[in-house]
């Protein structure tokens, strides 16, 4: 059972289960700091895990991050760089660590 | 308003940023599937595993040099989540925050839930893979160390937090 934020994504790979959250990247299972909504998708995933019927089932979590749905519109934008430019270098060093590592048949 | 398109998003974000060659995500026709009712035991006795993306690592212990390899790693699920947290770069740091664990790693929500009789347990660790742009790292070395170490661990049903 997966809980994500990024409903296209996981649902182009395709799981079994799945509790998709309308949120920001970064909370999958809840807002922060409101535990109620975190252990009611909690309860809805498990909920889904022994419900679903069949493969590729996907619930939509009720809570709404915000009435103001601008965020959206700004993720992924030059206004707001994904990555900070310190995570983008790491980013890059490890893809290359990662194909030196491959080549020589070490991973 | 809709989801945001991700997909499309990144794909154009990436192409204006210079890189020539989109990144191809997982997709898959087949969707592996089994019934909960295969377990052939109620949810109140299943020991429940949780996969986290988050990068999570302990607060309380000094960490180990990063290995470049990234594989997958357990830590004990019975620690309060405040002696976690993540060290995840790839999220959205404009809208919203990874300080509160139990947002993307929850942890505290699961216990209670067992406490409660809702699920029979929560297994001894929770594993942590690395966000990879390698769906062959994935499937051929990350699962299958998952797998293995739920299967020494009991577990009867896996959550995946994906942050």
């Amino acid at each position: 059972m997966t809980f994500g934020c990024a409903r296209d994504i996981v649902e182009s790979c395709g799981v079994p289960r799945f509790v998709f959250s309308d949120f920001p990247l970064g909370n999958p299972t809840g807002r922060p700091h409101d535990p109620d909504s975190q252990c009611a998708i909690v309860r809805l995933g498990l909920d889904l895990l022994v419900k679903a019927t069949a493969p590729g089932t996907t619930v939509v979590s009720p809570y709404e991050w915000s009435p103001d749905h601008s965020w959206k519109e700004r993720v992924f934008t030059k206004a707001q760089p994904f990555l900070d430019p310190e995570a983008t270098g790491k980013w890059l060093a490890r893809k290359e660590h990662y194909r030196e590592l491959r080549e020589q048949g070490q991973i | 308003m809709s989801h945001v398109r991700y997909i499309d998003k990144t794909r154009e974000y990436y192409k204006a940023e210079g890189y020539e060659r989109s990144y191809e995500w997982a997709h898959f026709e087949a969707i592996p599937f089994t019934p909960f009712a295969a377990l052939g035991k109620p949810l109140a006795e299943c020991r429940v595993g949780l996969v986290s993306s988050g990068d999570v690592v302990r607060r309380d212990i000094e960490l180990p040099p990063d290995d470049p390899r990234r594989l997958v790693y357990g830590l004990p699920a019975d620690l309060p989540v405040d002696r976690f947290q993540s060290r995840k770069a790839a999220y959205d740091r404009y809208a919203t925050t990874l300080e509160d664990v139990d947002s993307f790693l929850p942890l505290t929500h699961l216990h209670r839930l067992a406490a409660e009789g809702v699920i029979g347990g929560v297994a001894a660790r929770f594993q942590v893979i690395a966000s990879e742009y390698s769906q062959r790292k994935t499937l051929t070395v990350d699962a299958p160390e998952i797998l293995r170490q739920m299967r020494e661990d009991g577990v009867d049903v896996a959550l995946l937090a994906a942050v």
